[in-house]
């Protein structure tokens, strides 16, 4: 511990440079500019500035491939609240509540906890990168296939949190994203599947073009259609455009528990950014004392996930930093980055560079700091975005939406996808199907499929590999208590009611 | 207008490399497709080329763009389609491209393409966690004969070169390649964990994947794959414990269908000249990429011969059916 400290403190010495400073400036604002605009991802950008920093020195261009990351998670959801555009599919729940906030004049607020979410979040996980990071990899290394089969259990039965009020339009909702989860390579015999010999179908469908169709195109065509039954006003600003005392008062603990989702799943190998994401959307709705509000705009709906997301990208750099694992596209391009030094990083490297491991650790802080101070200033400028008349804005959702899609994919059958979950999305919403379970179901099927399959094919068939791993049994008893707990004090409701 | 700063950067930072090079900048401006996303091997390759080429001075200009999709069966097709007789352009490939076409009954194939040069190779590698029982290739061997169907293989995806490699390594010994219980994950890092947690009996992947959990002792490597042994590698090859397994995950450049003669030898001879640069030689180091340079009529050789041993073994396990 007491060495821990006294890395970091030599850490930060390194971080307080006045280049590699620049270098995290440099990094945060870059990160969040391409986290605002769909299409350019963090990767993307890591990818283009390898060969500018070549000729730099290693510390100060992982400074700031760092800082892209982190401001990367931060402009995501800057789109998310305003326009209802996720710009990554990691931002997607929060575009849940947190547009209908923009809707009803909070996008002040919603942005503001989002920012501050996001900071409390990341700089809890990095403490925790800096101080668990070697017990936590063992854990995670333990997680199997059939264990993330159990947590994908779990993931399954609270997304019933995202069903709306009716059950059986949120199954049917899942189900098309279940199916539209089959579509492409099936990952563990290399055979095509839905994929009717369109090349472009045999990697699946992409998350973001589903999302980004579903909720800005989608929205976009529904609100073309009523515009003349009713003329709905959006406000920019309503009541304080700052958080009020009440919304800090029901955002902090939504962010602490947050990133206690999104930090450990974040370090699993195969965790992600999604599912700590809506286990933390679901986990606020029913916790919340305002179960009224969501659907219509909850901020603790936006806390959550925000922080939750923010956690999962501390947590990434964990298998990274230890054992050499990227699991995400930008980890990936990190560890470019780290090999284009002659940097191996795995085990041996906090052990033969710990100047440039601490510093890298140290300079997150700080690059966690800046993105606070550069996010809440621009929160007054943001919103006004919304002041934008209507048929404007949503004209330069549709451009923005196209333009992003023809970016991350210059193909046709991409574009007409979009368009196709577009129209889907306008009848989803005309005929009152909720859209998350659907996004959901394509990102959780494929998971869920291919990690039971994995844990069957080393069983050799026997199912029973899923009950004898402590963990995959306790997350399946977790999930069994979830499945029956709602209709148990249901029936203990009726049993009191009978009483008196 | 999204695409519009990416190509900026692209191009500021082409910008800044040849101002950087003291070398008189000559007019050729190349295209080079990578067609996979980026961060990946053909990514990497793409744009350490780029570099390269533009730091020796051979091109004045190169423009690296991503087209992902079922290992590259995308990228060719529209590479096939839309560039022919294009000679300024170039396609990063390799030989996950040629299972990968196979499997997916591509309607375009690499006969199609104008063979430039192999650029690289990496050797792959077989892993055991540390406690593990198995010992060396023998072991292995002999617990693959006992009972073929409980000796777990993790590595990269199906048909991959991971994979293959299995099968290859399942007919050396004499097993049924038919039989062997591969589990594919997706890329290095999910495998990797199922291999020190003690899921899976064996590993496979690219050798420089691996590399610091070796150096560490947290995994053992049981044998290499490459023809002899490479020296800075003291891992033993699979052809010195007896078993004839070579295989080497080798990436390469084409051109464009329809090219003429003139414009194939202007590409050939610009490749020819990076490979021997300083810039490529520094790259490989850092990247541990083998100089695996093969240019000219030799590589379209090779690569007839690499689709006909590919088919074969993907044949044997099932995964085409012939």
């Amino acid at each position: 511990m007491i060495d821990t400290f006294a890395a970091l403190a030599h850490g930060m010495a390194v971080a307080v440079q006045p280049m590699n400073l620049l270098y995290a400036l440099i990094g945060v604002f870059l990160g969040t500019a391409v986290g605002v605009l769909p299409g350019i991802g963090p990767a993307l950008t890591v990818a283009l500035l390898l060969p500018v920093t070549y000729k730099l020195d290693p510390g100060g261009s992982l400074i700031m491939f760092a800082g892209i990351y982190y401001g990367g998670m931060y402009g995501g959801s800057t789109t998310a609240i305003l326009i209802n555009t996720p710009g990554e599919s990691a931002s997607m729940a929060t575009a849940l509540e947190g547009n209908k906030m923009a809707k009803a004049g909070r996008g002040g607020p919603a942005l503001a906890t989002s920012a501050i979410g996001s900071f409390v979040a990341g700089t809890i996980a990095t403490l925790g990168l800096a101080f668990l990071a070697p017990w936590l990899v063992d854990f995670a290394v333990r997680f199997g296939p059939e264990d993330y089969f159990a947590l994908m259990c779990v993931a399954f039965i609270t997304v019933s949190a995202t069903f709306g009020d009716s059950p059986v339009r949120g199954l049917t909702s899942l189900f098309i994203g279940l199916t539209l989860g089959l579509v492409g390579i099936d990952k563990l015999t290399g055979q095509a599947r839905l994929a009717f010999g369109v090349p472009e179908l045999l990697d699946g469908v992409e998350v973001t073009t589903l999302a980004v169709g579903l909720f800005a195109v989608g929205e976009a065509l529904y609100v073309a259609s009523r515009r003349h039954h009713t003329e709905e006003k959006l406000e920019p600003v309503r009541g304080s455009l700052w958080m009020t005392k009440e919304d800090w008062k029901r955002s902090w603990r939504p962010w602490l528990r947050g990133t206690m989702f999104g930090f450990p799943i974040g370090a699993l190998p195969a965790g992600g950014a999604e599912i700590p994401t809506f286990l933390s959307y679901s986990t606020e709705k029913r916790l919340t004392k305002y179960p009224d509000e969501f659907g219509k705009g909850a901020i603790e709906g936006v806390a959550g996930p925000e922080a939750a997301n923010n956690a999962s990208a501390a947590g990434t750099l964990v298998p990274l930093l230890t054992l050499g694992l990227p699991t995400s596209a930008t980890a990936a391009m990190m560890l470019a980055g780290f090999q284009q030094y002659g940097l191996n990083p795995g085990p041996l490297l906090f052990a033969e560079r710990p100047d440039l491991v601490w510093g890298l650790i140290a300079s997150l802080f700080i690059a966690n700091c800046m993105l606070l101070v550069l996010n809440l200033p621009l929160v007054g400028l943001w919103v006004r975005l919304l002041a934008i008349p209507q048929p404007w804005l949503y004209a330069g959702i549709l451009v923005f939406a196209t333009m992003g899609t023809i970016a991350a994919k210059p193909s046709v059958v991409e574009l007409s996808m979009l368009a196709g979950f577009g129209v889907l999305g306008f009848l989803m919403r005309r005929f009152d199907f909720p859209i998350a379970p659907l996004v959901v179901g394509l990102i959780l099927g494929p998971i869920a499929e291919s990690q039971l399959r994995r844990a069957l094919a080393i069983s050799l068939g026997d199912p029973m590999t899923l009950l004898q791993s402590p963990i995959s049994a306790t997350l399946l008893g977790v999930a069994l208590i979830a499945l029956l707990a709602p209709f148990v004090l249901k029936g203990l409701g009726r049993f009191k009611a009978s009483e008196d | 207008m999204f695409q519009f700063p990416a190509r900026l950067v692209g191009a500021a930072v082409a910008l800044s490399l040849a101002a950087a090079s003291p070398t008189f900048a000559q007019q050729l401006e190349l295209k080079l497709m990578a067609p996979a996303a980026p961060g990946g091997g053909w990514d990497q390759t793409a744009r350490s080329m780029q570099q390269a080429l533009v730091a020796s001075g051979v091109a004045r200009s190169v423009q690296v763009t991503n087209v992902p999709g079922a290992g590259g069966s995308v990228g060719i097709a529209q590479f096939v389609n839309g560039s022919k007789g294009d000679g300024h352009q170039l396609m990063v490939n390799g030989f996950v491209m040629v299972g990968a076409l196979a499997m997916n009954k591509s309607p375009v194939t690499l006969d199609q393409v104008t063979p430039i040069a192999r650029l690289t190779e990496e050797i792959q590698v077989i892993v055991v966690p540390a406690n593990s029982p198995i010992k060396n290739a023998q072991d292995l061997a002999a617990a693959v004969k006992a009972d073929i169907a409980k000796v777990t293989f993790a590595g990269g995806s199906a048909g991959g070169v991971d994979h293959m490699m299995a099968a290859l390594f399942a007919g050396a010994v004499g097993a049924d390649a038919k039989k062997i219980n591969y589990i594919p994950f997706s890329g290095g890092g999910e495998s990797l964990a199922a291999i020190l947690g003690g899921k899976v009996t064996a590993g496979i992947s690219g050798l420089s994947e691996y590399d610091g959990q070796i150096k560490s002792g947290k995994l053992r490597a049981i044998g290499v794959t490459s023809e002899k042994r490479i020296a800075g590698v003291d891992i033993p090859t699979f052809k010195e414990q007896g078993i004839d397994l070579v295989i080497a995950n080798w990436r390469s450049v084409v051109a464009p269908p329809g090219i003429t003669p003139e414009q194939k030898k202007t590409l050939s001879d610009a490749v020819e000249k990076m490979v021997k640069s300083d810039a490529w030689k520094e790259i490989l180091k850092q990247k541990g990429w083998e100089d695996a340079y093969l240019g000219g009529d030799a590589f379209a050789d090779f690569l007839k011969k690499e689709t006909v041993r590919v088919t074969d073994v993907l044949k044997s396990v099932g995964l085409v059916k012939s």
